[in-house]
């Protein structure tokens, strides 16, 4: 077989639909990195045009453009869109447009994945624009402060348009954490051990891990203020028990890990991009590695640091300050890093590396306003200033738009297979650095002068006018300099002319692709044994274009890829991807039905929609697999592997463990809100306690031990060939117990409405409700597969799916009927 | 702090600058992680930090309210949009929108909502400190002449968050000792 017709059978077989349908239907990882890159891109331009309007507005003293209304609609909506619009679903576009290419292989772990969360993310950002137009759209800041945000002092839907709208496009936020983790840690080239792995991947998976940990809080929280909006279950009203400081925690918890979740992926792009720029390797990548890591672990102890003003005790406050600044340590590492880097080597002044050094530039200047900001009496004086929004504005402009400019023109070859021909973004560069340092010093310095932020207007005599003035033309030169980047990527992509391959002479694998990749990335997989593998092989292109690496044989007409061990990176399995399917956006449309029905409070759709979600739920997973023993299969270089259907643990093991770590965040996130208010609401203890039950609680915690031995149990029978059912009954049956235990819960508790104690009972009850009906969907889901053949000796995955999910069920009833019947009998 | 922050800047610039002239050494990777991660890296990021911690977490200690005999105690109550306080040495009498207190005596000022969260900050006398529903927080400060200071609202609260503020009147000791005994001027 000749490469060209090999190219020819891989594209038949792995190609979207054509038109506008293939948008709908495609799975394909290069399809929607580019799409949720578009979709980013359109955010980053709606959320750019509404700064240009606070800046308009704040231009003059007394300015009449815009009223206190609409202005607190126009900043709210600034940082959510930029936060969570823009710069998360940046990250995951890059991130999954471009890591099966630079891991080496052929789509991310669960292509249909990528697409429901990409339909998540543009219906529920739609849900933000539409309320925009309206003119209903959220008002209390983007960090949203309850009791501002309660039900008391802000009524209208603008606030459940945020609550809701962000929770449904965390979704797609959480989803690609789990797909990316899995991918990075099993769908790699052979022989690309993790200390071989190109950098970028080390980041990408530090950063889907802080994803995974960082963002259920935030869910959490939004969870429980659109619970006190819709039914009065008052968790952040002082006079029932709650306590607005619960939201702080909460959202800071998220909201500190959430500035490196921004910055460590464009680390790793410009971690990629130094070294090629200046024709070496990085200078201390195992130094990098951990700093990336390190960062991570750090983060999540520095969320107080945006709570130095309520008032926590100083020790407290010394210690946090003293975790902000040791944040430093590893930032600087990275830094001298790269500057470490650019020395070891010869570096060339390209577009990319002009956007890298606008980085170091602004980010070095936020990063030492943020070390100013950690010291606490200096915070108590700028917080809630202009200083701090400037601050803010250079450590993420700085350590992410100016990298991810950096990238895309970096990449740009990559993606288009040309070459740039008009000088336009040089010129955009200068318009871009210029027009942001104008902007921003001077709102250091009003800030420093006094000026608070989200004020819609000043006086004159404050002599804040001058500088607002200047700090508002500078952001129109820097808007001019974005819009420039726009037209150039516009004139690329129609008339450029066709570049070669690897223009910058790049040793990853992505440029060991066809530019644009086609949608099967490599002919073959390579066999990997250095961390730059083209500088060692340059023919290696062409070798894989002939098939002389794995999977290079497509007589199967599937869509296969391989995967490898977690260390070494020995093949294991051999993966069967499904084709394209509609399903994701469907499933999409009626995930986002759920969350429309809560927001038009129509909760009779709820149920439906939740019901629907779930069959769908069942349809996916029912088109996997199959009715008979595959056996091994042959891979190519004398390599046979087992299908991942075949192995305990499957792809779909490792998704479930890593969702059940985002799960566990979440249900953790909650218990300490219990112990939060209880120990630091003002309106404790409670006046009434929910009566212990001694037979719920030991008939809920029996339950659980029955379901999880059963399923062990059956698990052992299947694999001596028949007799699995009677126990994976047994297990269902239990798993029915549990969820009536939760329910009698729910029925027992004192009115939820009226103290938070009960209110966050309600919570616990009806998280463990939803997770033991949810376990024993699946249960019936395997009885109905063994039935109808779909499982064996062999093919065993899904019993140690569900596996995990019951074990985690177990746990959580537990503890929950811990923490809801102990204080009974304390009281 | 800035003049220590401006000298980061400019070392790190031309580190940065120096990059593109350098030619012709031998590249060593072990000097090179020893000079750039070890030395710059670890060691002179953890010593500017360290320094600076001590620093902040002394003034810090400096700003708590501590003891004294003649500390004179306020209560400020933020609601949109208005302040509201209340004095210990005056029972019963509540000022709005002004706060009275003595010049050159200490002053605690015990904060606290009736609404949403708000942010006290009187910026020439101390730093912010948020008046948060159901809690009180206590601030220090202290007044060295006698005059009017302005005071802000620094938490945003809703559309009237731009014009919240107070004033704060600092009294020299015979006006104080009027204001006490109800001699309002």
């Amino acid at each position: 077989m000749t490469a060209l017709r090999r190219h020819r059978r891989l594209s038949a077989i792995w190609a979207s639909e054509p038109g506008w349908k293939g948008w709908t239907s495609s799975v394909n990882h290069t399809d929607l990195g580019r799409m949720f890159l578009a979709t980013s891109f359109f955010f980053f331009f709606v959320g750019g045009v509404l700064a240009m309007l606070v800046r308009a507005q704040l231009a003059t003293p007394h300015s009449a453009f815009a009223d206190a209304g609409a202005f607190s609609q126009f900043f709210t909506m600034h940082g959510t869109i930029m936060m969570f619009l823009f710069a998360i679903p940046t990250f995951e576009g890059l991130a999954i447009y471009l890591l099966p290419k630079l891991l080496g292989t052929r789509d991310l772990a669960f292509p249909r994945l990528t697409a429901y969360g990409y339909w998540c993310y543009v219906f529920g950002g739609s849900m933000l624009l539409v309320a925009m137009v309206l003119g209903i759209a959220p008002d209390g800041g983007w960090f949203m402060y309850p009791p501002l945000t309660g039900p008391l002092h802000s009524p209208g839907i603008n606030t459940d348009f945020w609550l809701i709208g962000i929770t449904f496009v965390e979704i797609s936020a959480i989803a690609a954490a789990v797909e990316l983790t899995v991918s990075i840690l099993k769908y790699r080239a052979p022989g690309m051990s993790l200390d071989k792995m190109p950098i970028f991947a080390w980041y990408a998976l530090v950063t889907a891990l802080m994803i995974l940990t960082g963002f259920p809080p935030l869910i959490l929280g939004s969870v429980l203020l659109e619970l006190e909006r819709a039914f009065g279950l008052p968790f952040f009203q002082v006079e029932l028990g709650g306590d607005s400081l619960l939201w702080q925690h909460l959202f800071w918890l998220f909201g500190h890990p959430e500035v490196y979740i921004i910055f460590l992926p464009a680390a790793g792009v410009i971690s990629t991009i130094i070294p090629v720029m200046a024709r070496t390797t990085l200078l201390g990548y195992g130094w990098i590695v951990a700093s990336a890591v390190a960062l991570a672990f750090l983060s999540f102890g520095l969320w107080v640091h945006h709570m130095f003003t309520t008032g926590i005790p100083f020790m407290g406050l010394a210690f946090f300050s003293a975790a902000s600044t040791l944040v430093a340590v590893p930032t600087g590492v990275q830094v001298f890093a790269w500057i470490g880097t650019l020395w070891k080597g010869r570096p060339e002044l390209h577009l990319p590396m002009l956007h890298i050094l606008g980085f170091f530039v602004t980010f070095l200047i936020g990063g030492l306003t943020g070390v100013m900001v950690a010291v606490v009496p200096f915070d108590w004086q700028v917080h809630d200033t202009a200083f701090v929004t400037a601050h803010l504005h250079y450590v993420l402009f700085g350590g992410f738009v100016f990298p991810i400019l950096a990238g895309i023109y970096y990449w740009l070859p990559l993606f288009s297979g040309r070459r740039r021909f008009f000088r336009l973004g040089e010129l955009a560069f200068a318009l871009i650095f210029l027009g942001f340092h104008g902007t921003f010093l001077a709102m250091h310095w009003v800030g420093l002068l006094g000026q608070r932020r989200r004020i819609e207007t000043y006086d004159a005599e404050t002599g804040w006018g001058t500088i607002n003035l200047i700090s508002s033309i500078s952001s129109f030169v820097m808007a001019i300099g974005l819009a420039m980047v726009l037209v150039d990527l516009l004139i690329h992509a129609f008339v450029s002319v066709r570049a070669a391959r690897n223009p910058w002479k790049a040793g990853s694998l992505e440029w060991a692709s066809m530019s644009p990749p086609p949608p099967y990335n490599f002919a073959s997989l390579p066999q990997v044994d250095t961390r730059d593998p083209l500088h060692g092989d340059p023919d290696l292109p062409n070798r894989l274009a002939r098939g002389e690496g794995y999977l290079g044989d497509p007589a199967t007409d599937r869509r296969e890829t391989l995967t490898v061990s977690i260390g070494a990176a020995r093949p294991d399995f051999m993966v069967i991807y499904p084709g394209n399917t509609r399903l994701p956006i469907v499933m999409a449309a009626v995930t986002g039905l759920f969350f429309l029905s809560i927001l038009l409070k129509l909760y009779w759709v709820t149920p439906l929609a939740l019901a629907g979600v779930a069959a769908l739920a069942v349809v996916w997973v029912w088109r996997l697999g199959t009715q008979m023993d595959q056996g091994p299969q042959e891979a190519g270089r004398g390599v046979t592997l087992p299908l991942a259907g075949e192995t305990e643990k499957s792809p779909g093991w490792w998704g479930s463990v890593f969702l059940l770590v985002a799960n566990a965040t979440f249900f953790g996130s909650l218990l300490f809100g219990y112990a939060f208010l209880w120990t630091v609401a003002p309106g404790w203890p409670p006046q009434e306690w929910l009566a212990p039950s001694l037979l719920e609680f030991g008939a809920g915690t029996l339950a659980a031990v029955i379901a999880m031995l059963a399923l062990r149990f059956a698990i052992r029978r299947n694999r001596r060939h028949g007799g699995a059912l009677p126990r994976l009954a047994l297990a269902l049956g239990a798993t029915a117990v549990t969820a009536l235990v939760f329910a009698t819960l729910l029925v027992r508790l004192p009115p939820a409405d009226g103290h938070a104690y009960a209110a966050t009972l309600f919570v616990l009850g009806a998280y463990g409700l939803f997770h033991a009906l949810l376990v024993g969907l699946m249960l019936a889901f395997v009885i109905a597969r063994v039935r109808r053949g779909y499982a064996s000796a062999v093919r065993v995955a899904e019993f140690h799916i569900v596996l995990l999910w019951t074990d985690y069920l177990a746990g959580i009833t537990v503890l929950s009927l811990l923490a809801a019947h102990v204080p009974g009998v304390l009281a | 702090m800035l003049a220590g922050a401006g000298g980061i800047l400019g070392l790190v610039l031309l580190l940065l600058g120096a990059a593109f002239r350098t030619r012709g050494r031998a590249p060593d990777e072990g000097r090179d992680v020893k000079v750039w991660i070890v030395g710059l890296g670890l060691g002179f990021t953890m010593s500017v930090l360290a320094a600076l911690t001590v620093y902040g977490v002394y003034s810090g200690q400096q700003l708590m309210p501590r003891d004294g005999t003649d500390v004179v105690s306020v209560q400020a109550e933020a609601r949109r949009w208005s302040w509201s306080f209340a004095y210990a040495d005056r029972p019963g009498h509540i000022t709005d929108g002004i706060m009275h207190i003595p010049a050159g005596r200490p002053v605690d000022v015990a904060i606290t909502s009736a609404d949403v969260v708000h942010s006290f900050w009187v910026p020439r006398l101390a730093g912010k400190l948020d008046a948060i529903p159901g809690h009180v927080n206590t601030i220090r400060i202290e007044a060295d002449m006698p005059g009017t200071y302005e005071g802000l609202t620094a938490e945003y609260n809703g559309p009237g968050y731009s014009d919240h503020g107070f004033a704060v009147i600092a009294h020299d000791p015979q006006a104080w000792a009027d204001f006490v005994a109800g001699g309002d001027r």
